[in-house]
């Protein structure tokens, strides 16, 4: 197949059954013999290699068609049944149908003018529907069905019964019942008349019904079947080949044995027997028979086999294929590259290639990848002429003759190099962003490299983690990739509107302590901060100089607050709560101190400069909504958010360097006072649950009150889980409480870098109770979990509480229910990722070809309306400011801090300009301008007010008015702001 | 057997505002969308709110519902079909 060749409209595909005659016509041989190949290795004629059902011999010509194997599509052959035999397949149906037809006429057991009015229900509904409704006929089947007397030649109808799967039987009530051969079946179903057959849904021109019982078996092509030849020499045939063989031997006997004039039961036997192979050469896992099997054992894989199910034809080799032009490897990290990039090895960019028109511009680089050949890295594996002919340059002796050949209109398959785009998939492919494109850099080594911060979308580790790489070949599968698929534009999620990727892990460590209060840097440091954020780049105009350090004396320190601030745009406007936060506005009274907060934990960032707060998982993390990556995303595009991302990694990756971040096991430690207090908690709620259950046992309602809706045991459980719940978190407290805030295991868990409290508690003070289905462990021997414990024993260690923690180590009895509960959460991740598995597949079966019309519908492929406007609002959710269309705190924020002298120039630049701009004006800007205006007007009043004083106020004074004004900063970074000249020049014409 | 209470469904509050649309409104709406019949979703003749405003088969009704998570107010289409078995 070549690109060049045309494409045909397929019109129509019509599905129907084989007819016997049509069998025949189609066979090319019919097979007599159940043997494949004689001594010699040639195939026996009439056999089932016979060589005019299609050559597989490369260099022979085909018996029937005159073609090569690779033409050679291969024939059907046919097997003349000695006796009838049902098609397990439409067993169903026949049943059915044979249930609702005379015995005696064949006629379906209704009147005419029942018929007729059935018919024109029919003809009704393919008028709208374009299709047959099922739902009459099974009408038509039920109806008929009741009718006992034929009402055209008045024959009794008997009881009709499916002993599955293919034996009929007629029951009378009387006479018992009575097997009816598929010889008599035939007979029925042939007399049938076409009008009844069309009314039962059947069409009498592709299936009538009689054609599922078959006279004449088709035998498929020995390609299909193909014969595999091991290393040995043994010939090993196919398993359908092996049915095929079973079928046709046992074919040959019945024929003997009715031509012999066999007894009746022999010739019947037989016939079963017969049933029975064609049976499971359709479908060999139909109930009710045991499935045929190969010698060693194995059940066959016939038809049905071949086709169902994840390894079937359908799902295996229709809907998903194996593709060229892919790769697969570990993946290994690399904090250098950006995380629109990935790092492809050497080997396998030798083997990828992307073909590339030579044109004028690039043909000295062509040929100087055709010159490096396939070996060396920079080259090329393959030329295509303009003739079309490929050449392969690893059989080319002499390269520099293909080389100097080349000209404009030849491709060059060439190596993969740096900048190319590439597909990168990791498994599962649960959501979109799980095959994203990523730019080509060609690496040392033998994985794929990715930056960190693109793991959550992939949901990708390093503990041997394999992905995937392809290449798209066309321009037009790069342009898309180019536009749609690449990693900076999938930071935002359609799922919740915010940024999937930021900040993890060592990433929010490193922010923390970097923008904490206390870390101050010399101008060295900081310069080289600078350049590993890639400040210079960004802004090649910047200089430290412009920087007013925070700390003047003796020496010049940046705070981590002013070297982080660098990163962001100019116009980074921002309010966060931290992690930090303790929620002061909740409680009774309180009331959040915002900026002037004792724990530092309300970021605030004006213009660019982070000015208070300490930077957490909440303001930079990955999946954190409002975040620093979204506001830049959502003002300046998905590149900038992407430089952003890139730069604030690499330079909190060198702060984290610098600084250290570990845990070891004194750090969780407990000793001392805080040990005793501990352990004291613990011993208080011992005795609590001793008492609770001494109350349980003597039924003392006064210590042990019954809970609504419970019965006494399970109050007692409530009350003591509660106790040691709250045992374990004073436990808790102290630990924290002692370990302090210095810790690092204590800045990873409250900057939400990695894990949390409760684990560090479970390490330093106590495990805790251990639950199985929600409960306290109360499995194990009768009335007992384990051997140490008495009978009955219901106190919490007997039941699955672990009183020690971690670093101090685990009694045999806690290790024990330690691991009951730690199975548990093993078995439940196992079955969730399999139930959830089947439920997106069928989800995604259901939703697949929905699309969004232009018109706003969602409809199917078949242009049925779905809904009637997507989402009910048109809203797409990546857009979205955490599925709000439109984010009222941050349009306010940013109108506050607009400078409104700017906008009233603008404003008039735009008045005077010919209205030539679209009309096209987004609602929200026209929102944001109508609140201009109203401030614009307040603001107006006051300029009015403090021109007409005629002293000239000193700087500072008119910085004050410029700063309270306009709510921007005169002097930013120690420099005298551009704004604030402008304002000042109108002002008063300084 | 006791009588069965009948009830009004349409005065149940989780029963939206169902309209029965006129033969040339029904029209309007397949012109809007460029559709058939056949392309609106459906709904039977035998559902108790067919019933109750008396909607046939052919006929096609609009009903009026808030969106818990959007707007108010949303329109969608139903086309009744008769019911089988």
């Amino acid at each position: 197949m070549s690109y060049f060749s045309r494409t045909k409209l397929i019109e129509k595909i019509k599905f129907g059954l084989l007819s016997p005659d049509e069998i025949r016509k189609m066979s090319a041989a019919r097979i007599i013999t159940a043997d494949t190949y004689d001594e010699d290795g040639l195939p026996i004629p009439s056999g089932l290699m016979d060589q005019r059902l299609g050559t597989i011999e490369p260099g022979q010509r085909c018996q029937t068609c005159g073609n090569l194997v690779s033409n050679c599509m291969g024939h059907f052959g046919h097997i003349e049944l000695a006796r009838p035999v049902i098609h397990v397949g439409y067993a169903k149906k026949v049943l059915k149908v044979l249930r609702s037809i005379c015995p005696e006429c064949s006629r379906l057991m209704l009147s005419e003018e029942e018929k007729e009015n059935l018919r024109k229900e029919q003809i009704k509904h393919r008028k709208i529907f374009h299709e047959g409704d099922e739902d009459i006929t099974k009408i038509v089947f039920k109806r008929a069905r009741k009718n006992k007397t034929c009402p055209y030649c008045q024959g009794k109808k008997k009881k009709i019964i499916l002993e599955k799967p293919t034996t009929f039987y007629e029951e009378e009530e009387a006479k018992g019942s009575r097997r009816i051969t598929p010889i008599e079946i035939l007979e029925r179903l042939k007399k049938m008349i076409d009008s009844d057959l069309r009314i039962l849904g059947i069409s009498p021109k592709n299936a009538r019904l009689e054609w599922v019982i078959f006279t004449v078996l088709p035998i498929p092509p020995v390609c299909a079947r193909p014969s595999i030849t091991l290393d040995s020499g043994i010939r090993s045939e196919d398993d359908l080949t092996h049915k095929l063989v079973d079928v046709i031997r046992i074919n040959q006997r019945l024929r003997e044995n009715i031509d012999a004039g066999a007894p009746h039961l022999i010739v019947e036997d037989l016939w079963e027997l017969l049933q029975y192979h064609i049976t499971t050469y359709f479908d060999n896992q139909v109930s009710g028979i045991p499935p045929a099997r190969h010698r060693s054992g194995r059940a066959l894989r016939t038809l049905t086999q071949r086709l169902k199910g994840k390894e079937g034809r359908f799902r295996s080799n229709l809907s998903g294929k194996r593709v060229d032009f892919s790769a697969r490897s570990v993946i290994s990290p690399n904090p250098y590259i950006s995380i629109n990039e990935v790092g492809v090895p050497k080997e396998i960019a030798k083997i990828l290639t992307i073909p590339t028109n030579v044109n004028d511009w690039n043909i000295e680089q062509m040929k100087q990848m055709v010159l490096n050949g396939p070996n060396k890295h920079p080259g090329a594996n393959y030329i295509i002429r303009n003739d079309r002919r490929r050449i392969d340059l690893r059989y080319v002796k002499n390269r520099k003759i293909i080389a100097d050949m080349l000209s404009p209109g030849f491709t060059v398959e060439r190596h993969l190099v740096d900048g190319d785009l590439v597909l990168f998939n990791r498994q599962p492919s649960l959501h979109r962003m799980s095959i994203m494109a990523h730019e080509v850099r060609i690496m040392e080594g033998r994985t794929f490299r990715l930056n960190l911060t693109v793991c959550p979308p992939y949901n990708a580790d390093f503990d041997g983690d394999e992905m995937n790489l392809h290449v798209p070949q066309s321009e037009e599968a790069r342009t898309e990739a180019e536009l749609l698929l690449k990693v900076q534009e999938h930071i935002l999620s359609p799922r919740f509107g915010g940024p999937i990727l930021g900040g993890i892990q060592d990433f929010i460590s490193s922010v923390f302590q970097f923008t904490s209060m206390d870390s101050l840097y010399n101008t060295k440091d900081t310069l080289k901060l600078l350049y590993m954020g890639g400040v210079f780049d960004q802004n090649p105009d910047f200089d430290l100089e412009d920087v007013e350090p925070s700390i003047k004396e003796p020496i010049p320190l940046y705070s981590g607050k002013q070297v982080f601030s660098t990163l962001f745009p100019d116009d980074l406007n921002l309010r966060v709560r931290s992690k930090f936060c303790k929620k002061c506005f909740t409680k009774e009274g309180g009331e959040c101190k915002e900026e002037d907060c004792e724990s530092d934990a309300y970021v605030t960032i004006k213009n660019g400069v982070l000015t208070t707060g300490t930077i957490d998982e909440n303001s930079f993390g990955a999946m954190q909504s409002n975040s620093i990556l979204q506001r830049i995303i959502k003002d300046h595009g998905n590149a900038r958010g992407r430089k952003f991302l890139d730069n604030a990694t690499r330079m909190l990756l060198y702060v984290i360097r610098q600084e250290g971040m570990t845990m070891g096991l004194d750090e969780v430690f407990v000793k001392g006072e805080a040990y005793d207090n501990i352990q004291k908690v613990l011993e208080d709620a011992n005795q609590e649950s001793k008492r609770l259950i001494k109350a349980f046992r003597e039924n003392d309602t006064s210590v042990l009150k019954r809970a609504p809706g419970r019965s006494m045991r399970e109050t007692l459980e409530l009350r003591v889980r509660q106790v040691l719940a709250e045992a374990r978190k004073q436990a808790e407290e102290i630990a924290a409480n002692f370990i302090g805030d210095e810790a690092h295991s204590v800045i990873m868990t409250k900057s939400g870098a990695r894990g949390n409290i409760l684990n560090l508690g479970q390490m330093s003070a106590v495990v805790g109770q251990q639950a199985i289905r929600g409960e306290r462990i109360n499995r194990g021997y009768t009335s007992r979990t384990l051997p140490h414990f008495k009978v009955d024993d219901l106190s919490p260690k007997a039941r699955g509480f672990v009183s020690q923690s971690y670093r101090h180590g685990l009694d045999p009895s806690g290790f024990f229910f330690h691991a009951m509960g730690g199975r548990e959460g093993l078995v439940d991740t196992a079955v969730r990722t399999s139930t959830s598995g089947y439920m997106q597949r069928r989800l995604v079966n259901a939703l697949q070809d929905m699309v969004i019309e232009n018109d706003g519908t969602v409809r199917n492929s078949d242009k049925n309306i779905i809904q009637f406007k997507y989402g009910d609002d048109n809203v797409n959710p990546q857009h979205t400011d955490h599925g709000e269309a439109v984010n009222l705190d941050v349009l306010l924020l940013k109108a506050k801090t607009l400078n409104m002298n700017e906008i009233k120039e603008e404003l008039k630049r735009e008045a005077k300009k010919p209205k030539s701009k679209p009309k096209k004006k987004r609602k929200e800007k026209e929102k944001k301008t109508k609140e201009e205006k109203i401030e614009e007007d307040i603001s107006e009043t006051e300029t009015k007010e403090t021109s007409s004083s005629e002293e000239l106020p000193s700087e500072e004074e008119l910085q004050a008015e410029f700063e309270k004004e306009t709510g921007k900063n005169a002097i930013w970074r120690g420099k005298i702001t551009q704004q604030y000249k402008e304002w000042k020049e109108e002002k008063y014409g300084v | 057997m006791t009588k069965k209470k009948k009830i009004d469904v349409l005065l149940h509050k989780y029963v939206p505002k169902h309209v029965l649309l006129t033969k040339a409104e029904a029209e309007e709406l397949l012109e809007t969308y460029k559709i058939r019949y056949t392309d609106l979703p459906q709904m039977f003749e035998k559902d108790p709110v067919a019933i109750a405003i008396g909607a046939k088969e052919g006929d096609v009704v609009k009903i009026i519902r808030d969106s818990e998570t959007t707007v108010s107010q949303i329109n969608y289409y139903r086309y009744v079909k008769k019911e089988k078995v």
